[in-house]
């Protein structure tokens, strides 16, 4: 059993600058993270990345070098490989590694959970070949692999950056789809202001679409109808500009509009969630500090509303600094002027996020998908079952569940829960708040008898010796 | 079940080691992620769905849709959480197993 000041759940941006800034004070810091190496999703495998991978993900992604190095503190103890499945009394965590369960005990913990892609339920979303575009860049982080012939399919920033990338491994994608219109672009243009603060995004955009028009990608702005086609695997997407029909062949679709706070271990203490409606996903309710309404648990980064991994490392050390100040390491004063400069920063990161909000919104065809759509992709559960379950009389979505399954397969809701809550809702006539979401039990993550079996005899061990 | 891939290594860094997947035996990078290695041999589909016998491969990649399940040792495992080991042996899930999780 680990007993420590604070467990730190995910080593990503968050978790690592948290880890950190609590360590420097003199907290005692044990960090859970399920992959083999730290990094989160935005730097993985940051420390093992090769020079040609570095070079085609560019510095953005050795930027976590940093982050990375700062794990190397003596009060730091990072666990790679290590699930969590249930977290008690917002003091205990429960998580297997390497076959084993174990047991954490912390007089605080920070959920630093990152973010999930935004589920894209379309026709023929769920065929072999059509993957997520987070997915794709993790291939080429992680393994340094480049997928051939892709069209990329959505929207936001994720998805240049991700075709620029692609370019440069020498794979450029076929195409890519675009569902924004120029409609989102000129209600965009009120936030254009405000936006300029955080101008260096907005450079870095406007040079990733340079790169890609002269890469020759062609970019098809404004589709509607997106259908993928297949019968074992996918074959082609077809899509409208206007009413003109277009056609693409391909093995590979990737697909993005927009990442959403991965909520599952907030949810699974009942902390409350609202929401958010520039940001399209519900946010867990937290204080200046990360705070969550049990009071021992913070959330930090993507996990408690969507900024990027910049303003993840801030929102990191800010929340470090108050949990440090609750168990006596930093005074109020210097707690104080430490977070002033760190908010300060986090403003500017946070400068242009509702600008590029503004201007890629989800894809309506997937927010209201045709009845004929899989919504949930594990118990392969309609957008026309939910709607029928909305005319029998079901409000939300633990109702849905009883109502046909969906949420009730191994993803736990992570890919549907957010379109089953959004069809209920227009359904209704009634609000996401209203509406509501999953209600999340642990364990988070399948647990084996073995893993548990094991846990208890190195618990008795423990106790014996 | 094996086909052309569309995926490559850009900078392939580890000896390939024997591995099984059901009756094909693979050569697969050493410690790289089993998911990644599996499409990079054209491995397609992982699996078939309990609910309708659907094809069904990796998705997200980072062990959230569970969509890359697969059956090692008895036990059904998502591949994009694992790396390759010499002398695994990978197999369909069953479509009643993956409840088993």
């Amino acid at each position: 059993m680990y007993n420590v000041d604070l467990i730190i759940i995910g080593a990503g941006p968050a978790g690592m600058s948290a880890a950190r800034r609590a360590a420097e004070l003199g907290i005692s810091v044990l960090i859970l993270d399920e992959q083999p190496v730290a990094g989160g999703q935005i730097y993985r495998n940051v420390d093992r990345a090769s020079a040609v991978r570095s070079d085609i993900l560019g510095k953005e992604y050795t930027h976590g070098l940093a982050l990375t190095k700062g794990l190397h503190h003596d009060n730091i103890t990072l666990l790679k490989g290590a699930v969590v499945w249930q977290i008690e009394e917002g003091t205990r965590v429960a998580f297997t590694q390497n076959g084993t369960g174990a047991l954490a005990v912390g007089k605080r913990i920070l959920l630093a959970t990152g973010a999930l892609e935004r589920p894209m339920p379309l026709s023929g979303w769920t065929l072999p070949g059509v993957m997520t575009a987070g997915a794709a860049q993790i291939l080429l982080k992680q393994s340094g692999i480049a997928c051939q012939g892709a069209v990329l399919v959505g929207s936001g920033p994720l998805l240049y950056l991700i075709a620029t990338q692609m370019v440069r491994a020498g794979v450029p994608p076929l195409a890519l789809i675009e569902t924004q219109t120029t409609r989102d672009l000129l209600r965009s243009m009120r936030h254009l202001g405000g936006a300029l603060r955080g101008w260096p995004y907005l450079v870095k955009g406007l040079r990733m679409l340079w790169e890609l028009r002269r890469a020759g990608i062609p970019r098809h702005v404004g589709a509607t109808g997106i259908t993928i086609e297949g019968d074992q695997a996918a074959q082609a997407i077809s899509f409208y500009i206007g009413k003109s029909a277009h056609r693409i062949e391909c093995d590979t679709v990737l697909l993005h509009h927009g990442v959403i706070p991965n909520t599952q271990a907030a949810r699974s203490i009942d902390i409350p969630h609202l929401w958010d409606a520039a940001q399209n996903c519900f946010v867990p309710e937290c204080d200046a500090w990360g705070r969550s309404a049990v009071a021992t648990v913070f959330i930090a980064g993507d996990g408690a509303g969507i900024g990027g991994a910049k303003a993840a490392a801030f929102a990191g050390e800010i929340a470090a600094l108050e949990i440090a100040h609750d168990l006596e390491g930093i005074s109020r004063p210097d707690r104080d002027a430490a977070a002033r400069k760190l908010r300060k920063h986090l403003a500017i990161e946070c400068a242009a996020r509702p600008f590029i909000d503004a201007a890629y919104p989800p894809y309506a065809g997937a927010i209201a998908p045709q009845d004929a759509t899989i919504i949930c992709r594990c118990e392969e559960v309609t957008a026309g079952d939910i709607r029928r379950f909305a005319g029998l009389g079901c409000l939300g979505p633990n109702q849905a569940k009883a109502f046909g399954r969906s949420g009730m397969g191994p993803c736990q809701g992570r890919y549907c829960g957010l379109s089953v809550s959004q069809i209920l809702a227009t359904a209704n006539n009634i609000s996401l708040d209203d509406t509501g979401y999953y209600r999340i039990r642990p364990p988070l993550k399948p647990v084996t008898m073995g893993e548990l079996a094991a846990m208890a005899a190195s618990e008795i061990n423990e106790v014996k010796e | 079940m094996k086909t052309d891939s569309p995926f490559r290594e850009i900078d392939p860094q580890s000896d390939h080691v024997l591995v099984r997947f059901e009756e094909e035996d693979l050569m697969l990078p050493l410690g790289e992620n089993l998911a990644g290695a599996l499409l990079v041999a054209g491995v397609m589909p992982f699996r078939h769905t309990p609910v309708s016998g659907a094809p069904r491969g990796p998705f997200c990649m980072m062990g959230a849709c569970y969509d890359c399940l697969v059956l090692i040792d008895g036990m059904t495992v998502q591949a994009c959480m694992l790396q390759v080991a010499e002398g695994m042996k990978v197999g369909m899930p069953s479509a009643d197993r993956v409840h088993d999780v």
